[in-house]
C-alpha cells in the first residue's frame, strides 16, 4: 500500500546515547500533532531498532512511505518537525539531512547475515522477527530432524566459534552430544570482555531473538535442558531486551515446557557477570556461574566433559550461535559459500579508533583489511597515516600498515602472530603510539589476572614494569630482550588462555615496531607524542605574541613572561601535561 | 535493612550457586553490600562469610564501602583509550578535587570510577553519568554537566 509509513529509529547503545529515545519522542509527538491527517496517523508506525552499525552517524533514521526508504544521519529531536512537515506530509524528503555516498560505501562490502535483521526488526517485539521466518529453524529441526542431523548440518557449514579460538562448532556439539549424563547444558558466552568490541552487545539488542533460537538448536542436538546466558553487568540494555526476549519466547511456548508442543524442555537462565575480564574463560565462566570466584582451572577435562556442576557442556559465543538459526534456514552451502577454505561464513567486527567510520561490521571471511579500512571505513581520521590495526585486544596483536593485503581469516591473521579473536578491530594511526599501545594491553591483562597461577600473576607484572619503565624514560639497554624471553616463558607456562596470549601484544609490537621501542629507550623519544615523560614543551620566541594564555593555562606555573613579550617554559617545574600546547592560538608552543 | 534482606534471602534459599546474586542483589538495594548484610545472609541461608567476601573481593563491580550519589564512569577500553580517556579521566579527577588514590568526594556527592569497557565504541571517548552514557565526550562538555549536578540536559554527539 503506497501510503504505509514507518519510521524506524536507531535505539542500540549508540543510538541512545545520540539521543535516540528524544528523537524517538519527538517523532510520536509530532505525528500526533499532525493528526489532521488521520490516514497518515493510522498508517504511520514509529519503532525503535537495534544497531546498524554506523554509530558514528547517529541518530540514525528511516522514513519508509511505501516502499521507499530513506535514511537520515546526525538526527536530533528538532529537527523532526521538518522531517514530519516535508517528507511524510508533503512527500518531500529532506534532502541535505539524508545519508550521502559514505553511508552507501559503509554498506556496499558487507554481507550482513548475523547483523540482517539488526536495525530493521524491533527487538522488543518477538512478531517482528517470526514474520522473518524466527523461529522456525527451530521448529523445523525439534519436530522432524535427528540431533545427528543437525550436528552434521553445522558440521558441514564450517562454521568455528566466534569468541575467540576458533572451534568448529559442530564438532564441539559432538562431543558433548556424545556423553551420556543426567543432565547437560548449554551456556552462551555474553562477557564480551575485550576492550574495545561490541559486537555480542550488538546482537542481543538488535535481536535477541537469534541468539535464544541458536541456544535452543544447540539444546536439541547436545540434548540438554537447562541454558545459561552469562553476561556482562555492563550491557544493562542487552540485559534488559534478552529478559523480555525469552518472556516472550516463553509465552510462545518456544522455552519452557513441552517446547513446540513435542514433549522436549528447555528454559534459559540469565547470569549477570561481575565484572572480570578472565570469566569469559570458559572454566572461569563455569566457576563464576557456581557462584565461585572467577578462576580457570587446567584443562583436560574439558566442558564438553566435565563442565558446570560437572555435567557435560557446551559454551558458545553470542555471534556463534546466532549464526546458527540462518545456516538451518538457509542451509549448510549457502553458508559455506561465503569466506575462505576455512573459514566459513562472515564475521561481526568493531571498528574502531582513528577511522572515518566507526561502527559495526559484517564482512565475509577473508576480505583484506585495506578493503576493510579504505572501502568500508572510509579511511583515516583527519587526513592521518594509518600506522597500524590492532586486532584481538589484549590476546591479539597489531598488524602494521604494510600488510594491508592480508585477509581477514583465522589462519592469515595467526600467521602474521596477530588473532581474530572476538572482533575488536582499532585501527591506529600516526598520533598513535606503538610502545603506549603494548603498555595498555599488558595493563590490561595485569589487572585482569585473577592471581591463581603464578607466571601470569606475577610475569605480567613484570612485563608492565618493564615497559612503564621504559615509557617513563627510564628504559635500558637489553629491555627488549628481556621482554622477549618473559613474554615467551609467560606464553608457555601460564595456565588458561588469559595468560597464555597476554604478551602477544608486546610480542607483535617488538615484532613489527622495533623502532619505536629503540626510540624510547635509546633516544628518549616519541614521535607520536603521546608518553608524557619523553616530551618536552617550549616556546619558539618568534612565534609568542605574550598574551599570557598558556601563563594561565599553566597549572605548574612553570610558564613566566611579561604581557607582550615571548614567554618561558622552565622544564624543571613543567609537568608536561600540554596545557600550554592545546591553549596557543598562535601555534607558538613547540614540542619535541 | 533487615526486612530488604531477609526478602533477598527468600528469592534464592539455600544454595551456594547464588551467592554471587544475593550480592548482586545486595549491593543493588543499598548501593554497596555492608558487613552487616553479609553476617545476615550468612547466617540465614548457612553459607560462610568467607564465601561472601571471597566473591566480593574478586568482581570488581562489588564494593564493601558506600559510595557518592552521583555515579561517573570513565570508560577505559581500547577505543576510549586512543581518544584521549585518561585526558579526561583527570579532568574530571581535577574539578572533583580528588586527591590520588581517592575515589569519592568528601561530601559523598560523587564517584569516579574506570571500566573496562561499556561497549560504545564507536562514540569514544565515552563517559558515563549515573546509567547515562555520553558518547564523545569531551572535558569541557562533561563539566559542564557536572557542574549542572550530574542532571543531564542534552545528550553528547
Ligand atoms: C581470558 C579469556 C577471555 C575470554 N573472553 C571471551 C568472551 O568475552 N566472549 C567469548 O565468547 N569468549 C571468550 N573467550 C573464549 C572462551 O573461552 C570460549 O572459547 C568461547 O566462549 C567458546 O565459544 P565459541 O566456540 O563459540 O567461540 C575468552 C577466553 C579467554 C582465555
Amino acid at each position: 500500500m503506497a501510503n504505509n509509513i514507518t519510521i524506524r529509529v536507531c535505539m542500540g547503545t549508540g543510538g541512545i546515547a545520540s539521543g535516540g529515545a528524544e528523537v524517538l519522542a519527538a517523532f510520536r509527538q509530532e505525528i500526533d500533532a499532525a493528526g489532521l491527517n488521520a490516514e497518515i496517523r493510522e498508517n504511520c508506525a514509529t519503532h525503535q531498532v537495534g544497531c546498524r552499525g554506523l554509530c558514528a552517524r547517529d541518530v540514525l533514521v528511516d522514513v519508509l512511505v511505501g516502499n521507499e526508504n530513506v535514511t537520515y544521519q546526525f538526527i536530533k529531536p528538532d529537527m523532526v518537525s521538518r522531517i514530519v512537515q516535508e517528507h511524510i506530509i508533503n512527500r518531500n524528503p529532506v534532502a541535505e539531512w539524508t545519508v550521502g555516498e559514505e553511508y552507501h560505501n559503509f554498506h556496499n562490502k558487507q554481507v550482513k547475515v548475523v547483523l540482517s535483521d539488526c536495525g530493521r526488526l524491533d527487538p522488543e517485539n518477538i512478531e517482528d522477527y517470526i514474520a522473518e521466518g524466527g523461529y522456525e529453524a527451530a521448529q523445523k529441526v525439534i519436530t522432524s530432524w535427528t540431533p545427528e542431523k543437525v550436528i552434521a548440518e553445522i558440521k558441514a557449514s564450517g562454521l568455528r566459534g566466534r569468541g575467540g579460538a576458533g572451534f568448529p562448532t559442530g564438532v564441539k556439539w559432538e562431543l558433548a552430544g556424545n556423553n551420556r549424563s543426567d543432565a547437560k547444558y548449554i551456556i552462551c558466552n555474553a562477557d564480551e570482555g575485550d576492550p574495545g568490541a561490541f559486537m555480542d552487545r550488538a546482537v542481543i539488542e538488535g535481536n535477541p531473538h537469534s541468539v535464544i533460537e541458536g541456544m535452543i538448536i544447540g539444546a536439541f542436538a547436545i540434548g540438554s535442558k537447562k541454558g545459561y546466558v552469562y553476561i556482562r553487568a555492563e550491557y544493562p540494555l542487552a540485559v534488559d531486551r534478552l529478559r523480555l526476549a525469552i518472556r516472550q519466547a516463553e509465552e510462545k511456548g518456544f522455552l519452557g515446557k513441552n517446547i513446540f508442543g513435542t514433549g522436549l524442555d528447555f528454559e534459559i537462565a540469565v547470569k549477570l557477570g561481575a565484572g572480570a575480564f578472565v570469566c569469559g574463560e570458559e572454566t572461569a565462566l563455569i566457576a563464576s556461574i557456581e557462584g565461585q570466584r572467577g578462576m580457570p582451572r587446567s584443562k583436560p577435562p574439558f566442558p564438553v566433559n566435565k563442565g558446570l556442576w560437572q555435567r557435560p557442556t557446551v559454551i558458545n559465543n553470542v555471534e556463534t550461535l546466532a549464526n546458527v538459526p540462518f545456516i538451518i534456514r538457509k542451509g549448510a552451502e549457502w553458508f559455506a559459500s561465503y569466506g575462505t577454505e576455512k573459514s566459513k561464513g562472515t564475521k561481526v567486527f568493531a571498528l574502531t579508533g582513528k577511522i572515518i567510520n566507526t561502527g559495526l561490521i559484517e564482512v565475509p571471511m577473508g576480505i583484506t583489511l585495506r578493503e576493510i579500512i579504505y572501502d568500508i571505513g572510509g579511511g583515516i581520521e583527519g587526513g592521518k597515516q594509518l600506522k597500524a590495526v590492532q586486532t584481538g585486544g589484549p590476546s591479539g596483536g597489531c598488524i602494521p600498515a604494510d600488510m594491508l593485503d592480508l585477509n581477514v581469516d583465522y589462519e592469515s591473521l595467526a600467521k602474521v602472530g596477530s588473532i581474530v579473536g572476538s572482533g575488536g578491530m582499532i585501527v591506529l594511526s600516526e598520533e598513535d603510539c606503538m610502545v603506549n599501545m603494548a603498555k595498555y594491553f599488558i595493563q590490561f591483562t595485569q589487572e585482569e589476572s585473577c592471581g591463581k597461577c603464578v607466571p601470569c600473576r606475577v610475569g605480567t607484572k613484570r612485563l608492565l614494569e618493564i615497559m612503564e619503565r621504559i615509557i617513563g624514560g627510564q628504559g635500558k639497554e637489553g629491555d627488549m630482550e628481556l621482554l622477549e624471553t618473559l613474554s615467551n616463558s609467560v606464553k608457555v607456562t601460564s595456565l588458561c588462555g588469559l595468560g597464555q596470549t597476554a604478551p602477544n601484544p608486546v610480542l607483535s609490537t617488538l615484532k613489527y615496531f622495533r623502532d619505536e621501542f629503540e626510540a624510547h629507550i635509546i633516544d628518549k623519544k616519541c614521535a607520536a607524542k603521546v608518553c608524557k615523560a619523553l616530551i618536552t614543551y617550549f616556546i619558539l620566541e618568534e612565534a609568542c605574541k605574550g598574551c599570557g594564555a598558556c601563563l594561565r593555562a599553566c597549572p605548574a606555573g612553570a610558564i613566566t613572561g611579561e604581557k607582550k613579550k615571548p614567554h618561558k617554559i622552565d622544564p624543571e617545574i613543567c609537568i608536561r601535561c600540554g596545557a600550554c600546547f592545546e591553549v596557543c592560538k598562535f601555534r607558538s608552543v613547540g614540542r619535541d | 535493612m533487615i526486612e530488604t534482606l531477609k526478602a533477598i534471602a527468600g528469592k534464592y534459599r539455600n544454595s551456594e550457586g547464588n551467592v554471587i546474586t544475593l550480592l548482586q542483589d545486595t549491593q543493588e538495594a543499598f548501593g554497596y553490600i555492608p558487613k552487616e548484610a553479609i553476617e545476615f545472609l550468612s547466617k540465614t541461608l548457612e553459607i560462610a562469610p568467607s564465601r561472601f567476601y571471597g566473591v566480593a573481593t574478586f568482581y570488581i563491580q562489588f564494593h564493601l564501602k558506600p559510595r557518592g550519589k552521583n555515579i561517573i564512569t570513565a570508560c577505559c577500553g581500547t577505543a576510549c583509550h586512543v581518544k584521549g580517556a585518561e585526558r579526561l579521566y583527570n579532568a574530571v579527577k581535577q574539578e572533583l578535587n580528588l586527591s590520588a588514590g581517592q575515589d569519592m568526594t568528601e561530601d559523598r556527592q560523587y564517584t569516579l570510577e574506570k571500566v573496562n569497557c561499556v561497549g560504545a565504541c564507536s562514540l569514544a571517548p565515552v563517559f558515563m553519568i549515573n546509567k547515562k552514557v555520553y558518547g564523545k565526550a569531551t572535558g569541557e562538555k562533561l563539566l559542564r554537566e557536572i557542574r549542572s549536578n550530574g542532571k543531564p540536559q542534552d545528550n553528547g554527539k
